[in-house]
């Protein structure tokens, strides 16, 4: 937080350090190797990085989803390192909200449901008023009490968006949540997220190599090779793409081929 | 292709074993159970045909050995002189004739004075003669020790023996039935039947002058006599030439003749045994097949995109069908492989078992035969592959463009078809099973077959079509249940309950399958309940209708025992009147000389002129107080050979002496005495020696019972066989019996269920295993591991609850049909709430225990699969 920034902020979530390796000696793959990072809260931040630059397994670390090989991460001013299975369930369930690019809702339950679902588990009962809200904001009044095979691609991945919101969590992180949608549906879940961020007061990690959903953002963190390479504030498509090119002459070689994501 | 199926086998061992083991458990069943049949068989014939000699002379119209044995009161009271036998002796046809002595109601008690009990299998108690057998081999074996040489020693088989802790050059303590009761004889050795065990019997050999001192008051007679064939001469000609110096009263017969009569004899019991036994290992193989049914359903359903793309990269549908038919094949030859060896382990344990009731079966005869073995791989490969048939129908239709879909979850399959069809199946059991209410029409079909009238056959067939179709529309049937078990899950457990119901009724055809399996076993254990409870129910009634003494003095084997009894009990403080009252056999109407098998005697009842005032008989017509020379009948006896009262009926006894009493009373029947009662007065005449088969006590006003019941029991403490009851006492003797059956079936079906839980782990394993993206979804956003955990464990409970209230219903409705066509003996109707509550928790713990593996599998699951499993 340097004096220079105009609204000091609160720090949503940590990284310090993390290194994360798969595999042993020659087949070692080190999808992490030193990520420091602080997310604010109040922002809307997107990762960015080539296929295999070790966006999505930042965000697992982050996100308490997985535990990485060394480095502290803390959410919500709490150590992950520590917890036991059992505390970091209820982590995830109370302080995190998950946006997946696929399979994000359980089919047997319909959209309210689902969108309840992470309260129903903790046997919590929702904020009425920021119920009424997240459904206004996400536009889906008349199809809550439809089941997930009766939605578009778009309306589940919104589903999915307002399930991640629903229990206030301090933190949402959504990995290529528009990895799978057409362009227009695409642009509602930007939309949508953007408010919350914007209207709600939410946090928003995304987890993108879409230089379009990027450019939601206020804030665009570069990945290479497991390291964090660059930072862009509030910048355009544009500056996005430029960006993204230079990064890709550098990796040239180094980055694994025939991965996506 | 091939290669593929065998990869695919290869790929989902852990669940093929699962569904494996549901067909190994049922092969196992039926060739341990084939065997052990066999093995009975075996062991019965190797007995009879050991100990029978070339030819036999015995008492004309006796049937077999066995009989006369266990029926001493009936037996033949005709002996053959020492002189009847040096005259056969002298024949050039005989190269030996020896006597035999031979009887019952001859106990041995242990070293603490305890009835060494023998449970069922007969106590043959004879002399020793060193007759040959058919075969030429001695009859017995001496183990051990020499055989007995005065009157005062005897051998016994080693199981007794060992029982009752003796050793050779002990003196054992016997029970006698004639003479000085109690008395003690010295244990020279340990004998078997030639080919060694006894299937149970206790051995008592004595040499004949001890037999004879036993049985027939020292007097030098014998009740047969083997005959052994000089070199050359045959069976028949021995027989015919035996036959020219027989008394009056005695026949000869070939050895062969009596090993067939004693087969016969025998084998009505193993039959009943085996198909016993083989009922229960067939209900356990449906209960697989309906798991090989749900595995492969749900594999297949699994697979249904790889099966596409083969489609589509051209494979027929014929291939498709086949390679799934020859991955049932190969899993059906496995598990039939181990099944039979399983069987063969199986068979050792039954015979352990029934060793351990008194039946000794040698385990050397306890092989698998190529027929056991060949039955046994065909019903497990033809179940299979029946079994297997419907879902890789359903594999082939698989259109090759569900490869390129997104979800691979099946179309919903039209179910109407099918539900329309089982509810007529259903319907149509439902009509069987309540014919015998409506009442069963009397046609007869072409082909000369008749409409079988047993009311309990039409239940019986009803039930087994109704439970069929239940089985096969559950998925229907089961819905509103579930939707149930969703409300009540869901209010209980929040959101975990809920979940659990949904994903319970996500598939219902699955669900209705997995459940059917434990329907089936809880459906049957059930109905048995109902049948056990009204049966005791009907015990108490008929007892607390018809036991009107204070007091009963009889054998729970129901062995006769000698009047000194009685004649003490009478001295007996606090005792009013001992009623007597004894069993005898005697042939009823005219002796037919042509045909002696329809000569077949009868039992009778001899009572004293106490018993019409203690007992309060259901007199029709005439009176109950029966006179010498009179008889009382019951309405069915009237009824069968057309008697009227007043009329003079003709019994002939096997001493060849006959009555004509005149029918003084007709009565309803009764557990109280039989068809045919006369006083004993006239039995005596008929020179039917005087035992007693039980005693009917009235005390003293004011006597105490309980005091009066102690003093009896000191009385016949030294003699074990005799037990004094009160009617509490008697009644629960009697539900004892009852009892046991109903937790040896109560055992057989456990089976089943075993099985079924195999079948809710399989279908829980496989559905987590589908589901693990959704798992781990959850427990991304939230759901704990013991979440999850509850969550399967609910869905398992309720797949097994609705198991248990489609069968408990199923059961009870049949089991109340059943009783009702039984009615006749099962005169109440008692449905046990109490037990088929504790099946409901059966159900509900075997749900808990189904769920454990597939729990903790699902707990183990890493979160970021959900993720990761793009
Ligand atoms: N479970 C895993 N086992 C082995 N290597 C992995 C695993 N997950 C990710 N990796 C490797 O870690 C690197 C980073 O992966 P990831 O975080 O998924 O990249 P991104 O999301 O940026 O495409 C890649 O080289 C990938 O192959
Ligand atoms: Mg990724």
């Amino acid at each position: 937080m340097s004096l220079t920034d105009p609204a000091p902020r609160e720090i949503a979530a940590q990284a310090i350090d993390l290194h994360k390796t798969y595999g042993k000696g020659a087949a070692e793959v080190r999808a992490l190797d030193g990520v420091s990072l602080d997310l604010y809260a109040g922002q809307f931040t997107a990762i960015m990085g080539p296929s295999g630059s070790g966006k999505s397994t930042l965000m697992h670390c982050l996100a308490a989803l997985d535990k990485p090989t060394s480095g502290e991460v803390v959410v919500g001013g709490r150590k992950l390192g520590r917890l036991r299975d059992r505390r970091l369930t209820a982590l995830r369930r109370d302080k995190i909200g998950f946006v997946f690019q696929a399979f994000n809702l359980v089919p047997t339950l319909t959209a309210q449901e689902n969108i309840l679902l992470p309260l129903s588990l903790a046997r919590r009962k929702p904020e009425k008023g920021w119920f009424d809200q997240v459904i206004d904001t996400v536009g889906l009044r008349p199809r809550l009490d439809h089941k997930p095979s009766e939605l578009s691609g778009g309306q589940q991945q919104r589903v999915a968006c307002a399930r991640a919101l629903v229990s206030r969590p301090d933190i949402v992180f959504a990995d290529e949540p528009t990895g799978n949608l057409d362009s227009t549906s695409a642009a509602q879940v930007l939309d949508f997220l953007r408010h919350s961020v914007d209207d709600l007061g939410q946090t928003i990690v995304m987890v993108s190599h879409d230089p379009v959903a990027a450019s939601y953002c206020d804030r665009v963190i570069f990945l290479a090779d497991g390291r964090i390479v660059d930072e862009l504030a509030k910048p355009s498509r544009e500056q996005i793409l430029a960006h993204m090119a230079d990064l890709q002459s550098r990796a040239m070689g180094l980055a694994p081929i025939g991965e996506d994501a | 292709m091939l290669r593929l199926t065998l990869r695919n086998l290869a790929a989902h061992k852990v669940r093929l074993l699962m569904s494996t083991l549901a067909i190994v458990l049922g092969v196992a069943f039926l060739a341990g159970v084939l065997t052990f049949s066999h093995g009975l068989d075996r062991t019965f014939s190797g007995i009879i045909n050991g100990s029978t000699p070339d030819a036999q002379v015995r008492p004309a119209n006796s049937t077999t050995a066995t009989e006369d044995a266990a029926r001493p009161g009936g037996g033949s009271e005709a002996m053959l002189r020492p002189e009847a036998i040096e005259r056969l002796r002298t024949l050039p046809e005989v190269a030996r004739a020896d006597g035999v002595v031979q009887g019952a109601g001859l106990y041995v008690l242990d070293t603490e004075d305890k009835l060494v009990s023998s449970s069922g299998a007969p106590t043959l108690a004879f002399n020793h003669t060193g007759s040959p057998n058919l075969l030429g081999e001695p009859m017995l074996e001496l183990d051990l020790g020499s055989w007995p040489k005065t009157e005062k020693e005897l051998v016994l088989d080693g199981a007794t023996a060992e029982k009752a802790g003796y050793e050779v050059g002990d003196a054992v303590t016997l029970i006698a039935p004639q003479g000085e009761t109690r008395r003690k004889a010295t244990l020279t050795g340990i004998a078997a039947f030639n080919g060694g065990g006894t299937a149970g019997a206790q051995l008592l050999v004595f040499s004949t002058a001890g037999a004879q001192e036993l049985f027939t008051e020292g007097k030098d007679v014998y009740a047969a006599v083997s005959l052994t064939a000089a070199p050359g001469v045959s069976q028949k000609e021995l027989v015919e030439a035996a036959n020219t110096v027989v008394p009056d009263g005695f026949e000869a017969v070939t050895g062969d003749k009596v090993v067939a009569e004693s087969e016969d004899a025998i084998g009505d019991f193993l039959d009943v045994i085996s198909v016993f036994l083989i009922v229960f290992a067939v209900i356990a193989v449906i209960v697989g097949a309906f798991i090989i049914v749900n595995t492969f359903s749900i594999l297949i359903a699994q697979r249904s995109r790889q099966l596409a793309l083969l489609r589509a990269l051209g494979a027929s549908r014929r291939q498709v069908t086949v390679s799934v038919l020859f991955e049932a094949l190969v899993m059906a030859l496995i598990a039939a492989t181990i099944g039979v060896l399983a069987g063969w382990g199986l068979a050792h344990g039954l015979a352990a078992v029934f060793r351990q009731a008194g039946l000794e079966i040698a385990s050397d005869v306890l092989d698998l035969t190529p027929r056991t073995i060949g039955i046994s791989y065909a019903v497990g490969v033809f179940v299979t592959l029946a079994a297997a048939l419907l879902p890789s129908r359903r594999a082939a239709k698989v259109p090759p463009v569900a490869a390129m879909r997104e979800d691979t979850q099946p179309p919903a399959r039209s179910t109407v078809l099918r539900t329309s069809v089982g509810l007529v199946l259903l319907a149509v059991g439902l009509v069987l099973a309540a014919m015998p209410r409506i009442g069963i029409p009397e046609i007869s079909l072409p082909g000369g077959f008749e409409v079988p009238t047993s009311p309990a056959l039409w239940v019986g067939v009803g039930a087994g079509v109704s439970i069929l179709s239940v089985a096969w529309i559950s998925a229907f049937l089961g819905r509103p249940v579930l939707a149930a078990l969703r409300t009540v899950s869901g209010l209980v457990f929040g959101m975990t309950g809920k979940l659990a119901g949904q994903n319970a009724m996500r598939d219902p055809r699955r669900t209705g399958a997995t459940a059917s399996a434990l329907m089936i076993g809880l459906a049957l254990v059930s109905l048995i309940g109902v049948l056990a409870a009204s049966m005791n129910a009907s015990i108490s009634d008929v007892v607390e209708e018809e036991f009107k003494p204070d007091l009963i003095v009889q054998s729970p084997t129901f062995t006769p025992f000698p009047t000194s009894i009685g004649d003490e009990m009478e001295k007996v403080e606090g005792v009013a009147t001992v009623s007597r009252s004894q069993v005898a056999q005697a042939v009823i109407g005219k002796v037919d000389l042509q045909n002696p098998k329809k000569n077949e005697p009868a039992f009778l009842f001899g009572v004293d002129e106490d018993m019409p005032r203690i007992y309060d008989l259901d007199v029709l017509e005439g009176s109950d107080d029966v006179k010498p020379g009179q008889v009382l009948i019951t309405e069915e006896a009237a009824k069968e050979h057309k008697w009227q009262l007043g009329e003079r009926i003709d019994l002939t006894f096997r001493s060849g002496r006959q009555l004509h009493p005149q029918i003084s009373g007709i009565i309803a029947k009764t557990q109280v005495t039989g068809d045919i009662t006369v006083r004993i007065e006239d039995l005596v005449e008929a020179k039917v020696p005087r035992e007693d088969a039980s005693l009917s006590i009235l005390l003293t006003p004011g006597a105490d019972p309980a005091v009066v019941h102690e003093r009896l029991d000191k009385l016949v403490a030294d003699r074990p066989v005799v037990a004094v009851q009160d009617k509490d006492e008697f009644a629960e003797s009697i539900k004892g019996q009852v009892n046991q059956l109903l937790y040896m079936i109560y055992g057989l079906l456990a089976l089943a269920i075993v099985i079924a839980v195999i079948g809710i782990v399989n279908t829980l394993g496989l559905s987590v295993i589908e589901r693990t993206r959704e798992i781990g979804l959850l427990r991304a956003i939230g759901l704990s591991r013991g979440q999850l955990r509850r969550m399967i464990t609910l869905e398992s409970v309720t797949i097994a609850v609705l198991g248990a209230v489609l069968g408990l219903a199923l059961g009870v409705l049949f089991g109340v049909l059943l009783r009702d066509a039984l009615r006749e003996d099962l005169t109440s109707l008692r449905v046990p709430l109490d037990q088929l509550a504790v099946f409901m928790a059966i159900a509900v713990v075997v749900g808990v225990l189904a769920a454990l593996l597939p729990a903790i599998r699902a707990g183990r699951e890493d979160v970021l699969k959900a993720i990761a499993s793009e």
